[in-house]
């Protein structure tokens, strides 16, 4: 088979498998609103079946398809540049400095888009405090990296629990929400999904780059990539991408880490499919784990990063397990 | 598409060095030398453990800045080539390959087209024909469709020598390429090189038919290119060596052709062990005491 053909015909599915998650995501729920209404709803009908799909149940779908792209994305991306089969998106830090930021708000009783924002900002600072302190010698090693991501990472979990511990039974709800990543107040996707199609353009040229960086740095620069300047670039972008994504939803663990080794056991380790088709599979396995988390036990409401976990789990031990023979 | 090599004179030389010296930390690898290497010529790199062998085929690879004096390929230094440029005119084989991600044999011969693709560029039916006739030269016809991870360790040699191979550089700069491989694999990849190097042998990229199989028998010369090859057997290097250069561990560095270089005494010096000569049968071998 042609890689490009079996690469096309692999997306295509991907992308019908998005349609089908955002499908159910807007006609699932406590009100149940048929294809028909929701079409309706989506080409600007009036009344409340519309308003559901268009205020409520859109946004949500889109934040959580945008956050699941985004993470598994940036995992793909790491996994390769870290050159560790094991790291995630949150491996060095980000996840960690985002979580202080939005505890801190939850504690102080902020608004919501004080959540998001100082989210945002604890996520950019651990990314600088990581890159910073790793730098030391001029030269970013993966080791370095990862064990000064890992310390700081270890840190903020310090600093979440002391916040736990000292927060009122109200807010430590609410926090541990948002830890375990909560899609019911992501009122503002769509700069999210401006992240997620700029991030993908930004990455797409240099994937075959990355294919090579695989096969080693010495490799690689041998092979005329430019490695520091690649590296530097997609570090920094991926970090930018689960910022997003963490400020989006939260923490919801797990979609990052497993989605790119699925759709690397299905499509083979080319970076220049690996990565859309990553985040095709990441939008469309958290837009249907938070369909599933807000509709199983209805009405009460799963924490999202429950579901990937429960989901994700199990399909990867068991993809795992088939592809040794 | 290479303009790089229809640039550069065919008969110059493809490497130089000009007052080279390497230093790594506060210690000297070696003292300044200069060398030239011309198409048809095969130089060895010899020396102990640690003498710096590797770093000096990384200096001349351009990969590492040389501490004093000058790398220069195809006549002009490294500075003056962009990174891919370079990469279709010199190729290195490194020491280690890592393999962390399961990966089809044939994809990871194809990594070696990767300086003669566009930005955009998707690896064509050429290049295909180039990746399996590059794993034919190495005798891995067949394994295609083999995960790397499940390869040998020679194998896992002959796939990385084979994506060399399909990078189609002037200049071949092997690290130990016969780590791994046994006996007869070991000539096979020596002879495969000597006959790239004298152009009694295309490289894959210059003879691959553009459509279906070619008969393996029936090749013509291609182009003289250039190796240089990080040797461990002293009688190997004798045997396929134009020019060495034994580093001896403490700095010193001896540069010349191969008779000048290979003497006894000189190499049981820099291995630090006696080493004596026999002639045998046109054959120079070199017997530890």
């Amino acid at each position: 088979m042609k890689p490009r053909t079996h690469a096309v015909s692999v997306i295509a599915a991907l992308l019908a498998a998005g349609v089908l998650a955002f499908a159910w995501a807007l006609m699932a729920g406590e009100m149940p609103i048929g294809p028909g209404e929701v079409l309706a709803a989506l080409a600007g009908d009036d009344g409340m079946a519309a308003g559901i799909v268009r205020e409520l149940r859109l946004p949500r779908a889109v934040a959580t398809f945008v956050c699941g792209g985004l993470l598994a994305m940036a995992g793909a991306v790491m996994q390769v540049l870290l050159r560790n089969p094991l790291a995630d998106p949150y491996i060095l830090g980000i996840s960690g400095g985002a979580a202080v930021g939005a505890l801190v708000a939850i504690l102080l009783g902020a608004a919501s888009l004080w959540v998001d924002a100082l989210a945002f900002a604890g996520a950019l600072t651990a990314m600088l405090l990581v890159f910073g302190l790793a730098h030391g010698d001029g030269s970013w090693t993966q080791t370095r990296l990862l064990l000064t991501g890992v310390i700081v990472a270890a840190g903020c979990g310090a600093a979440v629990t002391l916040m736990l511990a000292l927060a009122s039974d109200v807010r430590v709800q609410s926090m541990l929400f948002w830890l375990m990543g909560d899609a019911s107040g992501a009122a503002r996707p769509w700069p999210g999904l401006a992240v997620l199609v700029l991030g993908l353009l930004a990455v797409m040229p240099f994937a075959r780059d990355l294919n090579v960086l695989a096969r080693g740095e010495l490799n690689a620069r041998a092979l005329g990539v430019e490695v520091r300047r690649l590296r530097m670039g997609l570090y920094v972008l991926a970090s930018l991408l689960t910022a997003t994504a963490v400020t989006l939803i939260g923490s919801v663990g797990f979609v990052g880490l497993i989605v790119p080794h699925l759709v690397r056991l299905a499509l083979g380790n080319d970076q220049r499919t690996l990565i859309p088709a990553a985040a095709l599979a990441g939008g469309a396995l958290l837009t249907v784990a938070d369909t599933a988390a807000r509709t199983v036990i209805a009405p009460q409401q799963l924490p999202v990063g429950v579901l990937t976990a429960l989901i994700g789990v199990p399909v990867f031990l068991f993809l795992l397990a088939r592809h040794r023979r | 598409m290479s303009t790089a090599g229809s640039v550069m004179n065919e008969t110059g030389p493809l490497l130089e060095a000009d007052g080279l010296a390497l230093q790594v930390g506060e210690r000297w690898l070696c003292c300044a030398f200069s060398m030239s290497l011309k198409p048809g010529e095969c130089l060895v790199l010899l020396g102990p453990n640690g003498a710096g062998k590797t770093t000096l085929l990384h200096t001349l690879a351009g990969l590492r800045v040389p501490s004093v004096g000058e790398v220069r390929i195809g006549g002009r230094p490294y500075a003056g080539w962009s990174a891919t440029e370079a990469a279709r005119f010199r190729g290195l084989l490194t020491q280690q390959q890592p393999d962390l991600f399961a990966a089809s044999v044939l994809e990871t011969v194809l990594i070696g087209r990767h300086p003669h693709l566009g930005r955009w560029g998707w690896e064509t039916e050429r290049d295909e024909a180039i990746a399996r006739r590059a794993l034919a030269d190495v005798g891995l016809q067949g394994f295609e469709n083999r995960d790397v991870l499940t390869l040998s360790g020679g194998e896992r040699q002959r796939v990385a020598i084979a994506a060399l191979l399909a990078q189609a550089p002037r200049l071949f700069l092997l690290d130990e390429p016969l780590n791994h491989l046994d006996l007869h694999h070991q000539i096979a990849t020596l002879e495969l090189f000597r006959r790239l190097v004298r152009g009694e042998r295309g490289s894959p990229a210059l003879e691959a038919p553009l459509s279906g199989a070619g008969a393996p028998g029936g090749r013509g010369g291609g182009r003289k290119s250039g190796a240089v090859l990080v040797l461990h057997d002293v009688n190997l290097a004798a045997r396929y060596a134009d020019h060495v250069i034994l580093l001896d561990g403490r700095g010193g560095v001896i540069a010349g052709d191969r008779d000048s270089v290979m003497r006894a005494e000189l190499l049981s010096q820099a291995f630090g062990h006696p080493l004596r000569r026999f002639e045998s049968e046109g054959r120079i071998v070199f017997v530890p005491d």
